[in-house]
């Protein structure tokens, strides 16, 4: 499940912002300015099902969202949607993995906490039997550059 | 025909009689002849898988993608508790302390593995390097890995931990790690090919079985191996897509 984020989980100051995600969920979400830097060889996993509920994380996932693995297991992967992420990346990701391709892109992610992280996402479909029953996200720690590329670009994509 | 059994060419030289030890102890299991064939280079291994000579193999991650998804392998076993990761190390005296400080045209010294090559140019990527900006050294070991970063032949080396690990401590003092992965779940897997697939469960059984009688256990030391674990298909299936992403 997906509920408000709340105030008393926030670490300093915050903005509040209301976002609409799929199936009609409305979100209120609290950001901070705060920046968790990526960790130096980890990678962040974890699997959905074909509507983007989370079945699976690992424990880089849970360290990094600030969320327990209960409140993310069945939760919809919009949980980490930051507001300032155009919502023209997910509809990209969303079309590329339906089709049965890879996906690339560069994510900031929204902690319990309110902070943020960026990573390399990677998403690949999870075919089992020549049937699409899932999908994959392996995160990295992004380059620099690419993160600046991506503050400079996404305002412009709302 | 023998079955044919062989093992991905990045297993350490110190366990070359290991590997000849278990196929004896392998046939006596199932009571089938096999062949032990150990290639010298991946090209070479990957040859033999595609015009199917192989029937059993201690595959690396890398190739296990290939030989499941097109080869029709299926996994066995794999080590228990273990998982392959990778190290980026640096000369004690250079001066980078993080990977971030690496710029393109970087000499980076590396062995052919392929699976401890991607994880350490995935390590890379932070500092913008990718396999098109970079200068890759491909050495014949890891000992060679570090020789050309002690000789400042390389600005960096990828090693498998488990090698840099092994380096003498006279090397080691000479060198510094820069990042060391932490995945955890990538790792060897002992697969059978389709020849041979109609003994999967048996052969499954005796494997698992090894440690709990003394001569088991004995072959499993020759190659510093605890116990394997089961690999359910959809463990395999999910490594497989793990590399699949980071295969990009
Ligand atoms: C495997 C997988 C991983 C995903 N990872 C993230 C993520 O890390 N952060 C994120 O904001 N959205 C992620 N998404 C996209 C979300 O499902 C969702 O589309 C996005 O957060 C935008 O929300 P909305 O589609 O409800 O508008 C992922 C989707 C899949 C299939």
């Amino acid at each position: 499940m997906i509920y408000d984020m709340k105030p008393e989980h926030i670490i300093g100051d915050y903005k509040e912002v209301t976002l609409d995600l799929y199936g009609g969920i409305r979100r209120t979400c609290l950001y901070t300015e705060t920046e968790t830097p990526y960790p130096d060889g980890k990678l962040i996993v974890s699997t959905t099902d074909i509507n983007g509920i989370i079945t699976q994380v690992n424990k880089s996932f849970v360290e990094m969202s600030g969320y327990t693995q209960e409140e993310l297991i069945n939760s919809p992967h919009s949980i980490l949607r930051h507001p300032d992420m155009p919502p023209a990346a997910f509809k990209d990701l969303w079309n590329t993995v339906s089709k049965g391709e890879k996906w690339q892109g560069y994510v900031k992610n929204l902690r319990k906490d309110g902070g943020y992280y960026w990573v390399k996402a990677t998403v690949i479909p999870n075919v089992r039997h020549g049937q699409v029953v899932g999908y994959t996200s392996v995160r990295r720690k992004p380059s620099r550059s690419k993160v600046e590329e991506s503050i400079k670009l996404y305002p412009t994509l709302f | 025909m023998p079955y044919q059994l062989t093992v991905s060419p990045d297993f350490s030289p110190d366990h070359l009689s290991g590997w000849y030890i278990f196929n004896t102890w392998l046939q006596r299991q199932i009571g089938e002849a096999i062949h032990l064939e150990l290639y010298n280079s991946f090209q070479a291994q990957r040859d033999a898988i595609h015009i199917d000579k192989i029937d059993l193999i201690y595959a690396n991650p890398f190739d296990a993608a290939m030989l499941v998804r097109e080869k029709g392998f299926l996994p066995l076993v794999k080590v228990q508790g273990v998982s392959d990761e990778a190290i980026v190390a640096v000369n004690k005296a250079s001066a980078i302390t993080d990977v971030t400080e690496l710029s393109p045209g970087s000499r980076i010294a590396v062995t052919e593995d392929p699976d401890v090559r991607l994880m350490g140019m995935i390590m890379l990527e932070p500092a913008d390097l990718t396999t098109d900006n970079v200068q890759i050294k491909v050495c014949d070991s890891y000992v060679l890995v570090a020789k050309q970063l002690l000789r400042e032949d390389a600005d960096v080396g990828i090693f498998l931990a488990e090698a840099y690990d092994d380096l003498s401590s006279i090397i080691k003092k000479q060198l510094r790690i820069l990042v060391q992965s932490q995945i955890g779940v990538i790792q060897h897997a002992l697969l059978v090919g389709p020849r041979l697939a109609h003994r999967r469960d048996e052969l499954r059984e005796s494997l698992l079985a090894m440690n709990v009688d003394e001569k088991g256990r004995d072959v499993l030391k020759n190659l510093s191996f605890d116990v394997w674990a089961n690999i359910e298909d959809e463990d395999m299936e999910f490594m497989i897509d793990l590399m699949d992403t980071l295969n990009t």
